[in-house]
């Protein structure tokens, strides 16, 4: 039995008051794949954080083919043999495949780059690992699954023994994936020893030998991958039996709320549309799949009022929907964004003052020039209080807010309407407490008509992921028309009605859930005919 | 059009362009460095004071005239080193930071000047570089080391930069500190290595202006050309040799009006001339702005790890 | 090394931090007066009366605390919205100088009107030097995306050039025996003393009125929410509705119209005459003062005394003792930067990795 290549032994750090590693000790064998299983939040990146250098554990040690490892240098991790692929590619885009590789590799006291022996030294491994690449392209021309594989190529050039791979999937198309697990398997036939971040199931169990499961920053199981069941895991990774948000079948849909139609959005900005036709109705929710990058954030935008089409219809309740926020918002469209830190909410202000951020031009919270501080602070309770936000209180600035609080914050403040105030007593909501139905696409005081979701439960922990998407079927059965955009083919699967997917600006048809399997999926987010074949007319 | 033809057949005129030039060719070179590397050097007003002064009060207390500017190069580093430590080891905000400095660099150097001179009213002199006579070029041979230094360092700038390991980390730096980070490159000592070097090269310029072109140091003496060089790098889209165009460029402005102003009576008063070289250096800026291919992470804060 | 933010912030420690600075500042103040050979603590004594030891010291400052208040409000206006206007000094003379143009005695008599009309007049005209002095770049940053730390710094030596065009030429005072200055302000357009034999002018209420004016707005207005929301995150700004582009017009225009008005209210309340010094650096001392007081409103006015009363302090001390005045600037920038750090570290904590 030959030593394990890497040995972690009772690692653990915390920042601050949280302990984000918990006396975790776990090692690897040569030619092994060991999956790192855990939710958002569990500790996953941070431990292989420290192992590759970026921090410095409080307790604990690193063995690397039986040498201690010296903490805390990304340098010596490199030096020993790890390499390491990052879930958010470490490239510059304005600068050469060559120049990204090369960079690091030579002291920095050398006088000349020896660029030409580096050219054909990388030509070689990447022939070696199956992955072609074009030395001289700038990396902000490459393909997401480019710019991958130039990341792997990063460490393989230094001759990593070991490659650690932090959510590696994330932005792949399923048959990307696969291409990705085939060149896994020639690494470990070559020799290589892999530690593979993952918080899809089906995938860790595929590909991996063993899987090692963390939660709250304790390793709380291991197994080998061969008789261990996805339920199994996620018993694991949670800690109790999971509920999985139970969908009914919709009800029927109902009137048109919002259609697009042949809708292009200029070029030259991030993301385009490309004459995509939809259609949106009260009580069903369209779910739009895809690999990030493809337009989702074109849609997501111009459906929030940030971005407007260059050609096309794009109606909502029966007439044009103009570019405007604030109009949206009286109109009953509900809005989350995608980046919930930086577009969602104004990290330095209050909490208080985010969740009314959207609507404070509106009588019910300013009067004319002067903020209605009063009322805008009791709506803020209400909303931390419907929708269960904990954290400093209103007061708090909202990037103190936790990930999961933060999206509630936005999830309630996009889906609570404020209370009538004594300004609107003509409007005559005579029993606060019954919930207009939705589908008054006029209505400034009642239920969303419209809820556009871009990524809503990205990188959150699976509770909250739960909660929101319970909020989404909730608001569907109350009426309301809900577009959901996610890159997450489970979700997308579990929470659609109907379903279109997105590939480089174009929209397929939204057929029902039913007509569509993981693989025609798969097949239409990478852009083959057999998917694309359904483009979309009127739906 | 005659005056014009004149001022431009005056050998006199080009030794001005590039005498007025010199100055700037550094200070870009030394914004250059500072902004390849990701960090934005406001404090190259201030810094350059001090070069100014520092140099020349090296020269008058018996220093050569070589170690004068290598005094202002050290005066210059230990500002950028001030820099460094609030921008990169405090990640403080770099427009407050740099601004900050050159006041300092400012008020610091006039109370020493107050201080080692109380009381005089015609400011002391030294003996400046003498031109090269000996090369026998014409308009260059009229020129101080200190302008063929300037020169020789925009294509070894342009070689460190695009040719060595040192000259990539420094670029990889400015566009992904994370890329940099992953490998194994520490990003504040490049950063840093970057700034201080930057910031010596800017207090060489400030010792040419009194070690070479005048010598003297005067209240005002640097006037501005700080913020031109700032303004001259985004020119430049960052490159070592369009800094050394625009220098050029600019000088060739600044020389003609001077002259034109002096050449014949006209109705315009001599501000508007003086106004043309900072009114050319915003257009320059507007020009370019919608091109400019910034390095990416620059006046981006590096935190590692903030949770 | 790296930095990892204290939770919960400590009030003890937020209110520490600029104690920490002060005493930093003090120890390398003097270490600058005993390099300049002056005895330490008579020297620090001497600058304290100069700036409060007496009625005439303290109306002193409170006078030369008067511009510095308004330059650092309309600091603090713009870079809460990140804009950061480095113009105000330009702007300042142009308000100035617009001022002098509306209530100028040119040809003798001036503009004809009643004081009523002439006066509000005036400011209003250097008010709107003063913002549309700042449109242009602000404009640029927003459609282009030029930096506007640079185009506003060379606009002030355009401006000042601008200025001592006109005073060499329309706006000479004919009077003065050659003297580059402006013609005077009407006499009863004049800003009238607070207090009688000093230069106290009630421009100093000016100054607190807009002050206070501004911190209602940034707290209890709409605009000032905008203003807050596109200073700290422009894209969740506008994902949330506000007017981007009409909130950075405002501040512009808001920013400008202050430093313009801290030109006008100099004209008026000290010399009631423009001449090119008038102001020994009061648009960039603007910068410091907003900084000094964390963007607030309120602390700019006691930052605005803090900082004057350095400058008359080191002025009466250097008449006495000798120890150059430049003492005053020196203070002043390390106090900032000093400043900056303590807060950070009263904020963060340094770890290493």
């Amino acid at each position: 039995m030959k030593p394990p290549v890497l040995r972690l032994s009772g690692i653990t750090k915390r920042f601050g008051p949280l302990v984000a590693n918990d006396g975790i000790s776990l090692s690897l064998d040569e030619g092994e794949v060991l999956a790192l299983l855990g939710e958002n939040g569990a500790g996953k990146s941070t431990l292989v954080s420290i192992l590759f250098g970026h921090y410095l554990a409080d307790e604990g040690r690193i063995e690397v083919f039986g040498q201690p490892l010296p903490p805390g240098q990304p340098r010596a991790a490199l030096a020993a043999g790890i390499g390491m692929v990052h879930q958010h590619f470490t490239l510059a885009d304005n600068l050469s495949v060559l120049d990204n590789v090369l960079m690091g590799t030579e002291p920095l006291w050398q006088p000349f780059s020896r660029r030409r022996e580096a050219r054909v030294r990388l030509l070689a491994v990447a022939q070696r690992f199956g992955l072609p690449v074009a030395p001289d392209a700038l990396v902000g021309s490459l393909s997401v699954g480019e710019r991958q594989r130039v990341e792997i190529l990063k460490a393989l050039y230094r001759g990593a023994r070991i490659l650690i791979l932090d959510e590696p999937t994330a932005v792949l198309t399923p048959q990307e994936s696969e291409a990705l697990f085939d060149t896994l398997s020639q690494m470990v036939a070559q020799g290589l020893s892999i530690l593979f971040i993952s918080h899809k199931l089906g995938e860790v169990l595929r590909v991996s030998h063993r899987v090692a499961v963390l939660r709250q920053g304790r390793l709380v199981a291991q197994a080998p991958a061969e008789g261990t069941t996805a339920a199994q895991l996620a018993q694991w990774m949670v800690g109790h039996a999971v509920q999985v948000p139970q969908r009914q079948p919709a009800s029927g849909a109902g009137a048109t709320v919002c259609e697009l139609a042949g809708v292009s959005t200029p070029a030259g900005v991030r993301e385009r549309l490309d004459q995509v036709s939809l259609v949106l109705r009260a009580g069903e929710i369209v779910a739009i799949a895809g690999v990030s990058g493809n337009g989702q954030v074109a849609l997501a935008e111009l459906l929030c009022g940030v971005r407007s089409a260059s050609s096309g219809q794009v109606r909502f309740g029966g007439g044009p929907l103009p570019a405007s926020p604030a109009w949206l918002v009286a109109h009953g469209v509900a809005r989350i964004p995608e980046d919930r830190h930086a577009v969602g909410v104004v990290g330095d202000l209050p909490v208080w003052e985010n969740a009314v951020s959207e609507r404070l031009r509106t009588p019910a919270f300013s009067r004319g020039l002067w903020v209605r501080r009063g009322a805008a602070r009791r709506h803020a309770q209400r909303v931390m209080e419907a929708f269960d936000v904990r954290g400093g209180g209103p007061l708090a600035p909202a990037r103190s807010l936790s990930g999961g609080n933060m999206q509630k914050l936005i999830l309630g403040r996009a889906l609570l309407p404020p209370e009538p105030s004594g300004a609107n007593q003509e409007e005559g909501v005579a029993d606060p407490a019954a919930r207009p139905a939705a589908g008054d696409a006029g209505s400034t005081g009642g239920v969303p008509s419209l809820i556009v979701a871009h990524q809503p439960t990205w990188g959150l922990d699976i509770g909250a992921v739960a909660y929101v998407q319970q909020q989404l079927i909730a608001a569907r059965d109350a009426g309301a028309a809900v577009l959901l955009i996610s890159d997450d083919l489970d979700e997308v699967m579990a929470l659609g009605d109907r379903i279109a997917v997105m590939h480089l600006g174009q929209l397929t048809e939204a057929r029902p859930a039913a007509a569509w399997t993981r693989e025609s999926i798969g097949l239409a987010m990478a852009g083959s005919h057999a998917g694309m074949a359904e483009m979309s007319h009127a739906p | 059009m005659s005056e014009l033809l004149d001022i431009l057949v005056n050998p006199a005129f080009w030794i001005a362009v590039l005498r007025i030039a010199t100055p700037l060719i550094l200070g870009t070179l030394g914004v250059l460095w500072c902004e390849r590397a990701g960090v934005l050097n406001l404090g190259i007003e201030g810094i350059m004071v001090a070069g100014a002064f520092a140099g020349w009060l090296a020269v008058y207390q018996g220093l050569s005239l070589w170690a004068g500017v290598g005094v202002a190069a050290l005066v210059g580093g230990l500002f950028g080193l001030l820099h460094a430590l609030l921008t990169v080891a405090l990640a403080l905000s770099q427009h407050v930071a740099g601004l900050g400095i050159t006041l300092l660099a400012t008020s610091l150097s006039y109370y020493g000047y107050r201080v080692a001179f109380p009381k005089v009213s015609t400011p002391p002199t030294i003996t400046p570089f003498a031109p090269m006579e000996g090369l026998g070029i014409p308009v260059l041979a009229d020129q101080t080391p200190l302008t063929l230094l300037a020169i020789a360092l925009v294509p070894v700038s342009a070689w460190v930069l695009l040719r060595t390991p040192v000259g990539l980390a420094v670029r990889m730096v400015g566009e992904n500190p994370q890329a940099a980070e992953g490998q194994g490159v520490s990003v504040a000592g490049v950063r840093t290595a970057a700034i201080v070097a930057g910031s010596a090269l800017m207090g060489v310029a400030g010792s040419f202006l009194t070690l070479s072109a005048f010598n003297a140091f005067f209240f005002n003496m640097v006037n501005g050309r700080g913020w031109i060089c700032v303004a001259l790098v985004v020119f430049a889209s960052w490159r070592p040799g369009k800094a050394l165009l625009g220098a050029l460029l600019f000088a060739f402005f600044d020389a003609m009006q001077l002259r034109l102003q002096q050449a014949g009576d006209s109705p315009v008063p001599y501000q508007v001339y003086l106004m043309l070289p900072y009114a050319l250096s915003i257009l320059a800026l507007v020009l370019v702005a919608r091109r400019a291919a910034y390095p990416q992470a620059l006046m981006k804060p590096y935190r590692k790890g903030e949770r | 090394m790296r930095l990892e933010r204290r939770s919960p912030a400590s009030a003890s420690a937020l209110l520490l931090a600029p104690l920490g600075a002060i005493v930093f500042t003090l120890l390398v103040a003097s270490l600058l007066v005993w390099w300049a050979g002056a005895p330490v603590g008579q020297t620090f004594g001497l600058l304290v009366q100069g700036a409060f030891g007496s009625q005439f010291a303290w109306t002193e400052t409170l006078t030369r605390a008067v511009p510095l208040m308004l330059t650092g409000l309309s600091a603090t206006v713009a870079f809460k919205a990140r804009l950061f206007n480095i113009g105000a000094e330009g702007q300042l003379y142009a308000g100035a100088l617009a001022a002098v143009a509306v209530g100028g005695l040119h040809g003798g008599t001036g503009i004809a009107g009643p004081v009523w009309l002439l006066f509000p007049a005036m400011m209003l005209a250097a008010a709107a030097a003063g913002a549309l002095l700042l449109l242009g770049p602000a404009l640029m940053k927003q459609r282009m995306g030029v930096d506007e730390v640079v185009t506003t710094l060379l606009l002030n030596f355009i401006v000042l050039l601008l200025v001592s065009a006109m005073l060499d030429g329309p706006m000479k005072d004919p009077l003065a025996m050659g003297w580059p200055q402006s013609v005077a302000l009407a006499g009863e357009l004049e800003l009238s003393r607070l207090i009688d034999g000093s230069r106290l002018h009630t421009g100093l209420l000016w100054a607190l009125v807009l002050a206070g004016l501004v911190w209602v707005l940034f707290r209890y207005t709409v605009p000032g929410f905008d203003i807050r929301a596109v200073g700290a995150n422009p894209r969740a700004a506008a994902f949330a509705g506000v007017p981007v582009t009409r909130t950075v017009v405002l501040v512009a225009l808001l920013s400008g119209a202050l430093a313009g008005l801290a030109g006008a209210i100099e004209v008026a309340g000290r010399a009631s005459y423009l001449t090119l010094d008038m102001s020994p650096g009061y648009g960039y001392s603007g910068v410091v003062i907003a900084m000094l007081a964390g963007l607030h409103p309120l602390g700019v006015v006691a930052a605005a005394v803090f900082v004057a009363g350095v400058l008359v302090g080191a002025d009466s001390m250097s008449r006495a003792i000798g120890v150059p005045t430049y003492l005053a600037d020196v203070i002043v920038a390390v106090a900032l930067l000093s400043v900056l750090v303590a807060t950070l570290l009263a904020q963060y904590r340094i770890r290493r990795r």
